[in-house]
C-alpha cells in the first residue's frame, strides 16, 4: 500500500497530553527528589543530595527489605498458582475461558480497599474463617487471623494472582497444543509432558509473568496498613506517608525516583527473558 | 491429567477468590450495625441507606463523573496514538507506545505521587479536573492495547479492497477503520472506567481531601469502624465489575481481547 | 473498449526485481490468467496495475491513458482479493454497494445494482445476509459480484479460487468465466494452479523470477511453450538433453529425423520436450531402450515411469491400450514425430 491511512499529525494530540501530563510530572518528580525540604509541605528549589542520603539509614534499609521480601513472596505464590491455573484454563471452551476470564477481570479491578475490607473481614474474629473453625471445633475460641503477615500475604496474593493469570493468558493460549500432543504421543506421561515440555517452552513467560507481579504487588498501598501491622508497611506507604503526613516531598520523590529506578530494570529484565524465552 | 481435575483446580481457586466477597455479601445484609456472619437477621437496610446517605451519594457522584469524563479522555489519547503507531515503526511511535504502556509496568505510587506534585506545582490540586485528567492519562494503557488489538486483527487488504473501490483515506477510515474499531474502542473505555472506578491512591493523593471517591471514602470510613454499608459499597463494586466484563464478554470475543490468538468454539 | 497496456514494467525492492522490464498489451475483452509459481511476481504486476504498489519504472496504460501517477481510488477498476477482503461490519448488499455508496449514489439505486449483481453471481435475495453466515463458495461470489459493481473498465483477481476446495472450485473457474464472458469485460487473473488458466483463459502470461517467460493462448502455451520453463510449467513433460542440427534430432543414443509439426526452437546442444502422451512404448529392439521402474494407475490413465539412459521418463497410455509389461520390463521407447519440441 503506498503510505499510510492516517496522517501524521494525529500523533500531535497524543504526544501533547502525555508529554505534558506524564513526562512533564516526571521530570518535576525528579527534580523536586533534589530540592530541599520546606516545612509548609511544598518544596525549595534547590539541588541536594539530602533525600537520597536518607536511604543509608537503617530505617530505610529495613522499609526496602520488607517491600522486597513481602512482593518476592507473593509474586513467587502466584505465579506458582496461576501457571497451572492459565495452562488448564486455556485448554477449555471458549464458553469456560469467557466466563472465568469475566471473574478474574472483575477480581482484578476490585479497588484494593475493597479487597482489604473483604479479607480483613474473612479473617475476623466474628465473620470469618475464625469463627467457622471455632465452630468446626478446629480452634477453642473464636479468633482474628488479621492484621498480620499472614493476612498481608494472603491479600497480596489475592491481588497479583488474577494479574499473574492474565500476563500468563496471551502467551499460554498461543502455544501449540499439538507440541504437547507430539509430547505425548512419543511416551511423555502428562505431568512429564508438562514440566518437560510446557514449562521450558514458556520460561521467558513465566519469568516475565513473576516480574510483573512483583511489581504490581510492589506498589500496594493499602493492603499492608489494612491486613499488616506497621513493621509490615511498604516502600510505598512510606512514600504516601512522607508525601502528605510527614511534608517531606524531597524525600518522598527521592523514594519514588528509586522504586521506579528498581521496577524500571526489573521490567527491562523482564522483557529481556520474555525475548529469551521465544514463546512470550 | 484429566479435563476434570483440570476442571476442579480451576473451579478451587475460584472458590477462593470469591470466598471474601460471599462473606462481605452476607455482612451486608446484617440488620444490625455490627458485621456478622452469617448475618444477624437478613435485610436490604444498608442498601437502602446507601442511597438516602448524603455522605456516600457525594462521593458515588465524584466517582461516577471522573470514571466517565477520565476513561473518555483515556480513549480520546489512545485512540489517534494507536492509529498512529499502527502504521509505523518509527522513534516516536515507539517512545509513545512506550508512554502509554508505561503507567501500568510502574508501581502506581510514582505517578500518584508525580501528580501530587505537578498539580501543586502548576495549580489544580485538589480540583476535581486534575483527578479527571490524572486519571485519563493514567488510564491510557486499556483502550491503546484493546484498540491496538483491534487494528492488528483488521485484514489490510480490507483497507486495500476500500481503496480500489474508489474510497480515498478520509473514507476508508470513516467507513471501515472506525467502524470495525467500535467495539474495541468501547470495551477499552469500560475497562478504563472499572479500573477508574476502583483506583484509590492517585485520586487519594491528587484530590482526597476534597474530592473524595468512594474508594477513598471507604478507606476513611475503615478508620470509624467496619460498617455494614461497607459490604454493600463492595457487593456493588464487585457486582459492577462483573455486569460490564460479562457483557464484553457476550458481545465482544473476551479471549481475543486478552490476547488469545486460537481458542476453542463449542 | 478497453485495451490494458503495460510498458518496461520493473519493481525493485532493494536489490531483488519483483518485476524485471514486463511489456504485455491486453486487448479489449480479453480474459488474461497471470501464471507461474509462488515469488514469480505475477501477485505484484497485478497489485502494480491496481496502483497498490508504485512501479520503480515503466507505466501502465489503460486506452492509451497512463494511469501510473493515478492513486487507487481514482483507477476505477474492480479488484477481488485472495482473502476477498469482504467487509464483516456490511451485510451481502451492503458490500456490494460500497463503491457506490461512497460515490453518493442513491439508496434506491444502489438496492437495485446490488439485486441485479445477486441474480448475476446467483445469490438471489440474499442481500440481507451477515458475511459470517455464507458459505466459502458464497463469499467467494459476493466478492466477484462487488468487485464488479461498478462496471469496471478493468476486473483483477488476485488467486480468487485458492481457498476452496478442488470441486467447487472448477465449478466456480467456469462460472467466473462465464460472467466475464457476458459482461466482456477485460480481466487479470493471478493463478499459480495451471489448470485453472487453461480453462479460463484467453490468454496466458507465464511469468518466472519477475520476468514474462511466454505470454499466449492457452494451445500455444501447452503445444509450443516458448522455453523449457514453460514446458515444464504447464502441463508436465519429460526433458532430454538433445542436439539439434535443423534436420534430425540425436537424443538418448539416437537420432531421430525432425518431420513436420516437430517444433525447432534451438539448435546445437538444447533440451527436447515430449509430453507424456507422446511418448509411446515400442518393443525393445525398435525403439530407445528403457527399463520399467514403476507404474502409476490412476484409472483414467495409465503412467509408465522408466529410465533410459540415466533419465526418468514418463509415458501416459490410455488404459485401453495398456500393454502387458510389469515392473523391470525392458521396453523400446519411441517420440511420436510431430509432437517433438527442441528447446533452449
Amino acid at each position: 500500500m503506498n503510505g499510510a491511512v492516517t496522517p501524521r499529525w494525529i500523533a500531535l494530540w497524543p504526544a501533547l497530553m502525555l508529554g505534558l501530563f506524564f513526562l512533564v510530572p516526571f521530570g518535576i518528580m525528579i527534580s523536586v527528589s533534589f530540592a530541599q525540604r520546606d516545612a509548609g509541605g511544598f518544596y525549595q528549589p534547590g539541588f541536594e543530595l539530602a533525600s537520597y542520603a536518607r536511604f543509608l539509614a537503617p530505617f530505610f534499609a529495613r522499609v526496602l527489605g520488607v517491600s522486597l521480601a513481602v512482593s518476592l513472596g507473593a509474586a513467587a505464590i502466584c505465579v506458582l498458582l496461576a501457571f497451572p491455573f492459565t495452562v488448564f484454563l486455556a485448554s477449555m471452551s471458549r464458553k469456560v475461558q469467557t466466563r472465568v476470564l469475566v471473574v478474574l477481570l472483575s477480581v482484578l479491578s476490585l479497588s484494593e480497599v475493597i479487597i482489604g475490607f473483604s479479607l480483613s473481614t474473612l479473617l475476623s474474629q466474628t465473620a470469618g474463617i475464625g469463627n467457622l473453625f471455632y465452630w468446626l471445633g478446629l480452634i477453642e475460641a473464636p479468633r482474628a487471623y488479621t492484621p498480620s503477615l499472614f493476612a498481608l500475604m494472603t491479600g497480596l496474593c489475592y491481588l497479583g494472582f488474577p494479574f499473574a493469570v492474565l500476563v500468563l493468558y496471551a502467551p499460554v493460549s498461543r502455544l501449540d497444543p499439538e507440541v504437547v500432543e507430539a509430547a505425548r504421543t512419543m511416551g511423555a506421561s502428562a505431568p512429564r509432558a508438562f514440566m518437560g515440555v510446557v514449562v521450558p517452552m514458556l520460561r521467558g513467560a513465566i519469568v516475565g509473568a513473576f516480574i510483573l507481579v512483583f511489581v504490581f504487588t510492589l506498589g500496594s498501598y493499602l493492603l499492608p496498613q489494612l491486613l499488616g501491622r506497621p513493621e509490615h508497611w511498604t516502600l510505598s506507604v512510606h512514600i504516601t506517608d512522607q508525601a502528605i503526613y510527614q511534608a517531606n516531598l524531597p524525600f518522598a520523590a527521592a523514594m519514588s525516583v528509586f522504586l521506579m529506578l528498581v521496577a524500571m530494570a526489573l521490567v527491562g529484565l523482564s522483557s529481556l527473558a520474555a525475548r529469551d524465552g521465544g514463546a512470550a | 491429567m484429566s479435563q476434570h481435575l483440570k476442571l476442579a483446580y480451576i473451579c478451587v481457586i475460584l472458590a477462593l477468590l470469591a470466598a471474601p466477597l460471599v462473606i462481605v455479601t452476607g455482612v451486608s445484609l446484617n440488620a444490625g450495625q455490627s458485621l456478622r456472619f452469617p448475618p444477624d437477621g437478613v435485610s436490604l437496610r444498608w442498601y437502602l441507606a446507601l442511597f438516602r446517605e448524603q455522605e456516600w451519594l457525594v462521593p458515588m457522584r465524584n466517582s461516577l463523573i471522573i470514571a466517565a469524563c477520565a476513561s473518555a479522555l483515556a480513549v480520546l489519547i489512545a485512540a489517534p496514538l494507536a492509529l498512529y503507531a499502527w502504521e509505523r515503526t518509527g522513534w516516536l511511535a515507539k517512545l509513545l507506545t512506550g508512554m502509554g504502556m508505561a503507567p501500568f509496568a510502574l508501581p502506581p505510587v510514582i505517578s500518584a505521587l508525580g501528580f501530587m506534585i505537578f498539580w501543586m506545582t502548576v495549580g489544580g490540586y485538589g480540583q476535581i479536573w486534575a483527578t479527571i485528567v490524572s486519571h485519563g492519562v493514567f488510564l491510557v494503557t486499556l483502550p491503546l492495547v484493546t484498540i491496538s488489538l483491534g487494528l492488528k486483527a483488521m485484514d489490510r487488504a480490507l483497507i486495500e479492497a476500500a481503496r480500489t473501490m474508489g474510497a480515498d483515506r478520509r473514507t476508508v477510515m470513516r467507513t471501515l477503520i472506525l467502524p470495525l474499531l467500535v467495539p474495541y474502542v468501547v470495551s477499552g473505555y469500560a475497562f478504563a472506567f472499572v479500573l477508574s472506578l476502583n483506583e484509590y491512591i492517585i485520586a487519594y493523593m491528587v484530590a482526597g481531601f476534597t474530592v473524595e471517591t468512594l474508594p477513598v471514602k471507604i478507606f476513611n470510613a475503615l478508620r470509624y469502624g467496619y460498617t455494614p454499608i461497607l459490604g454493600v459499597v463492595s457487593v456493588l463494586f464487585a457486582g459492577f465489575a462483573a455486569l460490564v466484563f460479562g457483557l464484553i464478554g457476550r458481545f465482544g470475543n473476551l479471549p481475543r481481547l486478552m490476547g488469545a490468538e486460537r481458542v476453542r468454539d463449542e | 473498449m478497453t485495451e490494458l497496456r503495460i510498458e518496461g514494467l520493473s519493481k525493485r525492492f532493494g536489490t531483488y526485481f519483483a518485476l524485471d522490464d514486463v511489456s504485455i498489451t491486453i486487448p479489449h475483452g480479453r480474459f488474461v490468467c497471470l501464471l507461474g509459481p509462488s515469488g514469480c511476481g505475477k501477485t505484484t504486476l497485478l497489485r502494480v496495475i491496481a496502483g497498490l504498489e508504485a512501479p520503480s519504472a515503466g507505466r501502465v496504460l489503460v486506452d492509451g491513458v497512463d494511469q501510473t501517477a493515478v492513486p487507487t481510488h481514482k483507477r476505477g477498476m474492480g479488484m477481488v482479493f485472495q482473502s476477498l477482503a469482504l467487509f464483516p461490519h456490511l451485510d451481502v448488499a451492503g458490500n456490494i454497494a460500497y463503491p457506490l455508496a461512497i460515490r453518493g449514489v442513491d439508496r434506491a439505486k444502489r438496492a437495485a445494482r446490488a439485486q441485479e449483481l445477486l441474480d448475476l453471481v446467483k445469490l438471489p435475495g440474499m442481500g440481507g445476509r451477515r458475511i459470517h453466515q455464507l458459505s466459502g463458495g458464497q463469499r467467494q461470489r459476493v466478492a466477484i459480484a462487488r468487485g464488479l459493481s461498478i462496471d469496471p473498465q478493468v476486473f483483477l483477481l488476485d488467486e480468487p479460487l485458492s481457498a476452496l476446495d478442488a470441486g467447487l472450485r472448477e465449478h466456480m473457474q467456469i462460472e467466473l468465466r462465464q460472467i466475464q464472458q457476458s459482461l466482456g469485460v477485460t480481466t487479470v487473473v493471478v493463478t499459480h494452479d495451471q489448470k485453472e488458466a487453461l480453462t479460463m483463459a484467453d490468454l496466458v502470461i507465464v511469468m518466472k523470477e519477475g520476468k514474462v517467460q511466454q505470454a499466449g493462448t492457452p494451445m500455444e502455451v501447452y503445444h509450443a511453450p516458448a522455453n523449457a520453463f514453460v514446458a515444464d510449467f504447464i502441463g508436465s513433460t519429460n526433458l532430454m538433453p538433445c542436439d539439434c542440427d535443423g534436420k534430425a534430432i540425436s537424443v538418448l543414443g539416437a537420432r531421430l529425423p525432425v518431420v513436420e509439426g516437430d517444433l525447432i526452437r534451438a539448435t546445437g546442444a538444447a533440451q527436447l520436450s515430449v509430453r507424456p502422451e507422446n511418448v509411446a512404448l515400442v518393443p525393445p529392439a525398435e525403439g530407445i531402450p528403457a527399463e520399467v521402474t514403476f507404474i502409476r494407475d490412476l484409472g483414467e490413465s495409465v503412467h509408465f515411469v522408466m529410465t533410459a539412459g540415466g533419465r526418468t521418463i514418463t509415458a501416459q497410455v490410455p488404459p485401453a491400450a495398456r500393454p502387458e509389461i510389469a515392473v523391470g520390463d525392458a521396453v523400446g521407447l519411441a517420440f511420436r514425430p510431430g509432437h517433438r519440441v527442441v528447446l533452449a
